[in-house]
C-alpha cells in the first residue's frame, strides 16, 4: 500500500500525522520525506543515520571547439535550458530536465552528457519504521526528478506512507502519482477550507482516492466539516486542538507515544486505511 | 546600432515595460535609419520557464546591441552579456524618455543582474 499525507499549504501537521501513523503501524513500514526543499521528518525522529547517496542527472555540456553555432540545441529545448548566441551554444544546467533531446539533435557531436548533482537521499531507521528522505541541493529546481529517485527506492510488499510538499505544485503531482490512496490534512478553518478545496481538486484531476484528516479540531468553525458532508468526502480522522500535543511535541516526542488515547486514534485511522 | 526597448505598447509614446523575459514586445530602435520596429514577445509571455533566455536570444538574432529595460535576471543577463548586448536599467516612464536619457548618456550599462531569478 502507498499512501500520501498532502495538504493544501504547509503548516497543517501534515508531518504531525505522517510520522504518527508510521510509528502506530506496529509493522515494518517505509516513511518517505517527499519535502525535498525543506525536509523535516527526522527533525521528528531521530532515529540511526544508515546511509546517505548522492542523487545526480545527466545533463548536457558543449565542446565549443565542435560546435558550429547552428543553434538546434537551443531550438529543441522546450525548457531553455539551452542558449545560442555569439555562435556557440550555452548550457543552463539548473532548467536542464535530462532529456537527452539536444545531444541527438547536434549535428556535430559537440554536445555529451556529465553528472550533475541535484541532492541526497538519507536512510535512517527508528524501531519498525525505515525513513528515506530527498535533500535538494539549494539552488536546484529538480524536484520532481529527486522525488522520483525517492519514490523509486520504495520496496514493494512493506507499506509506504509519502510526506508530500505542501501546496498543489509539480512536486506534489510527482509525489501523488501512483499513490493507493491519499491523506489531506486540513485545519477548520477558512484558510484551511480554501487550501483544501485546492488539493481536493488536485487529487481529483490525477483520479486518485482521499480522505480527510482534520487537525486541530476547536480551533475555527464547522465549514471543513460541511464541505465534506456536501463533496461526499470521508473524514478519516480527527485530532483535537490539544496543549498536551504542543507539549509533547516541544519536548521531542510524538502522541501516539505519550498520549494513549491518540495512539487509539491512529490505531483506527491505520484500520479505515487498511480496508482499502 | 540597434537599441531594444521593453514596452507594453508599440509606438515610442508607450510605456517601458518593467519586465524583460515576461516584457509584453520590444521596440528596436536604428540609430542609423533613425526608426523604431516592433516585435512581439508573444510566445514567451506564457512560458514555463526560461522566458528571459528566449527572449534574449531573439535579440542577439536582431542584431541588437543595448537594452533598455526595468528588470534583468540573471541567466538572461548571461545570455546577453555573451552576445555582446549591454543591458541598461531604468525606472523610466515611457520608450522615448528612456531613449532621450539613454542618447543624453544618463543611463549606466549594469555589471550584474538586478532581479533575482524567478527559479530559485
Ligand atoms: S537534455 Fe533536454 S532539457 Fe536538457 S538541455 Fe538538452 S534538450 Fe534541454
Ligand atoms: S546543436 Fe550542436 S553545433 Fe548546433 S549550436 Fe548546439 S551544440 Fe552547437
Amino acid at each position: 500500500m502507498r499512501l500520501v499525507v498532502a495538504s493544501g499549504k504547509g503548516g497543517t501537521g501534515k508531518t504531525t500525522v505522517a510520522v504518527n501513523l508510521a510509528k502506530s503501524w506496529g509493522s515494518p513500514v517505509q516513511l518517505l520525506d517527499c519535502d525535498v526543499e525543506a525536509p523535516n521528518t527526522r527533525l521528528f525522529l531521530g532515529g540511526t543515520m544508515l546511509e546517505s547517496q548522492v542523487v545526480t542527472i545527466s545533463v548536457p555540456e558543449v565542446n565549443e571547439a565542435l560546435c558550429n553555432g547552428c543553434g538546434e540545441c537551443s531550438r529543441f529545448c522546450e525548457y531553455s535550458a539551452m542558449a545560442c548566441v555569439a555562435g556557440k551554444a550555452m548550457v543552463f544546467v539548473s532548467m536542464c530536465h535530462s532529456c537527452g533531446g539536444c545531444s541527438l539533435v547536434c549535428p556535430t557531436g559537440a554536445i555529451s552528457e556529465v553528472e550533475s548533482r541535484i541532492g541526497t537521499i538519507v536512510t535512517s531507521s527508528f524501531g519498525k519504521t525505515t525513513l528515506l528522505e530527498g535533500i535538494l541541493d539549494v539552488g536546484s529546481t529538480m524536484a520532481p526528478q529527486l522525488i522520483r529517485r525517492l519514490k523509486s527506492l520504495v520496496k514493494s510488499g512493506v507499506p509506504a506512507i509519502l510526506d508530500s510538499p505542501p501546496g498543489t505544485s509539480c512536486p506534489v503531482v510527482t509525489t501523488m502519482k501512483g499513490a493507493d490512496f491519499v491523506i489531506l490534512v486540513t485545519e477548520p478553518t477558512p484558510f484551511g477550507l480554501h487550501d483544501l478545496t485546492l488539493a481536493v481538486a488536485t487529487t481529483r484531476e490525477l483520479g486518485l482516492p482521499f480522505g480527510v484528516v482534520v487537525n486541530r479540531l476547536g480551533i475555527g468553525d464547522d465549514r471543513v466539516h460541511s464541505y465534506c458532508a456536501t463533496e461526499h468526502i470521508q473524514v478519516l480522522l480527527e485530532i483535537p486542538d490539544d496543549r498536551r500535543i504542543a507539549e509533547a511535541y516541544s519536548r521531542g516526542e510524538l502522541m501516539v507515544d505519550v498520549l494513549p488515547e491518540y495512539a487509539g486514534l491512529f490505531a483506527g485511522l491505520r484500520r479505515e486505511l487498511e480496508k482499502r | 546600432m540597434k537599441i531594444a526597448f521593453t514596452t507594453t505598447g508599440d509606438s515610442p509614446d508607450s510605456p517601458l515595460d518593467p519586465r524583460f523575459g515576461r516584457a509584453t514586445g520590444f521596440l528596436v530602435y536604428d540609430t542609423d535609419k533613425d526608426a523604431f520596429e516592433a516585435f512581439s514577445n508573444n510566445q514567451n509571455l506564457n512560458a514555463v520557464q526560461g522566458a528571459g533566455i528566449q527572449a534574449a536570444q531573439n535579440l542577439a538574432s536582431l542584431g541588437v546591441e543595448a537594452l533598455v529595460t526595468g528588470h534583468c535576471g540573471p541567466k538572461a543577463f548571461t545570455v546577453l552579456s555573451r552576445a555582446g548586448i549591454k543591458v541598461y536599467n531604468t525606472g523610466l516612464a515611457t520608450v522615448s524618455g528612456a531613449l532621450n536619457a539613454f542618447r543624453n548618456g544618463e543611463l549606466t550599462a549594469a555589471e550584474s543582474a538586478d532581479s533575482e531569478s524567478h527559479w530559485v
